[in-house]
């Protein structure tokens, strides 16, 4: 049985997109530490994938991590406009370049700027002047289900790639040294 | 740690294929901020005025500006800077987009180009791996294919590109660089073929410091909500549909015929019908809320357009808007320039008209203008026949072609194509505005006092009311709501509004903003986003570098000395300095040569246009004036205009001036 839960939505409206990759900005600041101290929009966890030349603009937030890519080679037409699927698509895999850690290559992942006192809305949103982010609160009944936070995926992308026994070894290492 | 700016220059030589990451002196910083300032001041030093601008001596360097990469809405105009082969004097180009904030990511400030490539190459600068790539097969390509075919052969879509096309391969001098749907004009294109650099590819993944985060954060949350909410910043003609004011006042053709009551409500609807039924989006750069680039889908090819640029080549062809939509694709994927380029054409075919050029020089020229337009073009860019001699730009033209051909040539400056205004009356600050000007363009000079007075005193205390926050002195609102004639106003206000509205570029070129949120914008409509009263904190934030008003005035004059600095010692001075004999129909020689004057007394300038040693001294250019006693430039004793033993006559004229 599901319960009742207030569900935090961005919604994307392509077609009020200048693609100015201002969401991009204001995330990788708000991500910062501190706070806003640097500018960096490979580090957002929002990017707006662009080809100018097609004329298509698609702010998409990071969202699942996958170890293996699928086979994206579904293409839609929009408006007489061919896209790719992964245009469309926040998870982060290995086809692509995109919501990784530029240092680390581990996987980035939206928060929805989870901030103490809350954000009235996501940066993104915030800094999306022309309405193409907006946000939403519903109450909806949801199914209960465990969503893995960034920390969760980072961990379980260093273990597929160096496997549970070494992750396990340097984090007791790492702990050893730190106590 | 560096703050705003990364701290690092990145040197190419395309000759020995030398590649070397180069830190500089934060001093360099405080005293020319960055973008064209900093440009201005390395090709002072590092190019000497016996280099050709097709020497592999000639340095050509794309800068971000200082507050590229920060989170200031609107900071992304990247700088183009070499010596043009049309002025030989310093080329003043911007172009918008995303390059210089991405350039700031990959790690570099700026990228000094020196040398020539034996073929044609490409530079992929991927954060601090940065490599010099055969472009061979990239010869001929449109600009468009070929950031396409960079981007998938370094499967890197991120990637921003800046290219030329044919024009720019073929040292074309009306040659634009253009990213994306913008595109950097008045010189480094050509310069970039002479190189053989076909493109710049960059990618950065590296963070930005700011040196106040919160502050500078929150500062920006306002700025984006009245840009957002204004408009008094942006294009407008992106969303106004009447263009009345260009059609009937400025010139068609060679520059030479107005048509007064060309605009009609019918041809008005007609337009808009073929701009919105063919529009795909409009479009900003980076970090600006702003849509000034109609991206436009015509007859199944893609183009993008700003501002003027929609008008231009209609308006050189006596044509409509949609000869405009049919010839932008094609200028565009050549990289033409989309303002000098329609002149040089219009010229030609005046030219023929006049006999001057014939059916040998122009086999088979058609008959109908927009035909010609395109035949012509399509000369150009090749250089094939006419067209090898069209390509060096109107000036150099009509002294190649001579049989008469010079009187054609009768809107240049400093050989540079003007644009094509024909006014009664004359307006005197854009007399010195036109006439002293170093950047070639009105547009990139002009900007922040308005062009004519407002008619009633209600209309100027409503624009007065937005403006004032923006003036960094009362006397220019005094000045403005006295002005009742726009050829009736004193020497001392003309002096001081061409200094501010120069000094709003300067500062905009420098840290890499917008004219369209800043310098240009001023004028119409008064409540501009960036100013002289708000720039010293937004830098002060972002930088760490502790500066205020007067600060950023003097800096402002020591980059305007240090661009004048490099044009006078290529050999520009005072007889260069004059605007088109038919600019104006009523002209009064000496009240010109007065203003003149007083306006080299007002910047410390010499009777022929040199900054003094003491004006050079006191903004820490003192390498400046040594430089030019060195070279016989200046002796060290000249005073400026009304200083330097004036005749009796001189004496009875000046006045108490500026
Ligand atoms: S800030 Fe808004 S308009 Fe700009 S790219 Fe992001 S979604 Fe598009
Ligand atoms: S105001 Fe217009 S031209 Fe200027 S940065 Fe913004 S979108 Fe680009």
């Amino acid at each position: 049985m599901g319960e009742k839960k207030i569900v935090r939505r961005i919604r994307v409206n392509l077609d009020k997109c200048n693609g100015c990759r201002a969401c991009e900005m204001a995330c990788s600041a708000f991500h910062a530490k501190p706070k806003y101290s640097s500018i960096n929009p490979a580090r957002s966890r929002i990017r707006v994938v662009t080809d100018e030349i097609n004329d298509e603009y698609v702010p998409i937030r990071a969202t699942d991590y996958s170890k293996a890519a699928c086979d994206g080679r579904r293409v839609y037409t929009v408006n007489g406009k061919e896209y790719s699927e992964c245009s469309f698509c926040g998870t982060v895999c290995p086809a692509r370049n995109l919501f990784k850690e530029p240092d680390s290559g581990l996987p980035l992942k939206c928060d929805m700027c989870e901030d103490d006192p809350p954000q009235k809305e996501p940066l993104c949103v915030q800094a999306c002047s022309l309405d193409a982010l907006t946000y939403e609160e519903v109450e909806e009944v949801v199914e209960e289900q465990v969503k893995a936070d960034e920390l969760e995926i980072g961990l379980k992308s260093l273990v597929d790639k160096y496997g549970v026994k070494k992750i396990a070894e340097s984090f007791a290492r790492i702990s050893q040294k730190s106590l | 740690m560096r703050y705003a700016e990364t701290g690092y220059t990145l040197e190419v030589d395309l000759s020995r294929g030398n590649i070397e990451r180069v830190e500089t002196d934060p001093k360099l910083t405080e005293l020319f901020l960055g973008g064209q300032g900093i440009a201005a001041k390395i090709l002072f030093d590092r190019v000497p005025p016996d280099v050709e601008p097709f020497s592999p001596d000639n340095l050509l360097i794309f800068s971000a500006g200082l507050l590229h990469g920060t989170p200031i809405p609107g900071a992304n105009r990247t700088a183009v800077n070499t010596i043009s082969p049309q002025t030989n004097l310093l080329a003043h180009s911007l172009m918008g987009g995303f390059f210089g904030p991405e350039l700031k990511y990959a790690g570099y400030d700026r990228i000094v180009i020196s040398g020539k490539a034996p073929d044609l190459v490409y530079l992929w600068i991927n954060n601090d791996k940065v490599e010099i790539r055969d472009a061979s097969h990239l010869r001929g390509k449109g600009v468009h294919e070929t950031t396409k075919l960079i981007r998938k052969e370094l499967n890197e879509p991120s990637a921003q590109v800046a290219a030329i096309g044919l024009a720019g391969e073929n040292r074309v001098y009306t040659a634009s660089i253009e990213h994306g749907f913008a595109s950097a004009a008045r010189g480094p294109g050509p310069v970039m073929g002479d190189k053989r650099l076909k493109a710049i590819a960059v990618r950065g993944t590296k963070d930005l410091n700011i040196a106040r985060p919160a502050e500078l954060f929150n500062l920006c949350i306002q700025l984006r909500k009245k840009m957002a909410e204004s408009m008094d910043v942006g294009d407008w003609m992106a969303v106004d549909e009447d263009d009345s004011f260009h059609h009937n006042n400025f010139a068609w053709g060679n520059a030479r015929t107005r048509i007064k009551d060309y605009w009609s409500e019918e041809l008005q609807e007609r337009w808009t019908n073929w701009k919105y039924d063919n529009m795909l989006r409009q479009k900003g750069c980076y970090n600006c809320s702003k849509k000034c680039i109609n991206v436009i889908s015509y007859k199944g090819r893609k183009f993008g357009y700003k501002c003027y640029g929609k008008d231009t080549y209609h308006m050189a062809a006596f044509k409509e808007l949609d000869f405009t939509y049919e010839i932008l694709p094609f200028t565009m994927e050549y990289g033409l320039d989309s303002y000098s380029t329609p002149q040089v054409i219009a010229f030609g075919i005046e030219l023929y008209e006049a006999g001057i050029l014939t059916d040998k020089d122009m086999p088979d020229f058609p008959t109908d203008s927009g035909e010609r337009v395109f035949y012509l073009m399509e000369k150009i860019v090749r250089r094939e026949g006419i067209g090898d001699i069209l390509a060096n730009g109107v000036y150099h033209a009509a002294r190649q072609i001579g049989n008469g051909a010079e009187a054609y040539d009768h809107n240049t400056v400093k050989k540079f194509e003007q644009l094509p205004i024909k006014l009664g009356k004359l307006n005197p600050p854009y007399f010195l505005m036109i006439a002293t000007g170093e950047k070639m363009a009105i547009t990139q000079i002009e900007g922040s006092f308005p062009q004519d007075p407002l008619p009633t005193i209600e209309e100027r205390e409503a624009f007065v009311n937005k403006w004032k926050e923006v003036v960094p002195d009362d006397k220019f609102l005094k000045w403005f709501m006295e002005w009742e004639k726009r050829n009736d106003i004193s020497n001392e206000a003309s002096c001081a509004i061409t200094d501010w509205n120069e000094a709003m570029h300067f500062l905009d070129d420098s840290l890499g903003l917008c004219g369209f949120l800043s310098s240009f914008r001023g004028q119409f409509g008064g409540g501009v986003v960036y100013h002289v009263n708000n720039m010293p904190e937004i830098i002060s934030l972002a930088t760490g570098m502790e500066i205020d008003k007067e600060g950023l005035w003097k800096t402002f004059q020591r980059i305007r000395n240090m661009v004048r600095a490099v044009n006078i010692k290529r050999g520009m001075r005072r007889a260069d300095e004059k605007p088109p004999e038919d600019h104006w129909a009523v002209r009064d020689h000496e009240f010109e040569q007065q203003l003149l004057d007083e306006y080299y007394d007002f910047k410390g300038w010499t009777k022929d246009g040199i900054p003094t040693k003491e004006t050079l001294d006191s903004l820490d250019l003192g390498f400046v004036s040594e430089e030019f006693l060195q070279r016989g430039i200046l002796t060290g004793n000249e005073g400026t205009p009304s200083k330097e033993a004036p005749t009796e006559k001189e004496q009875e004229q000046k006045s108490g001036g500026c």
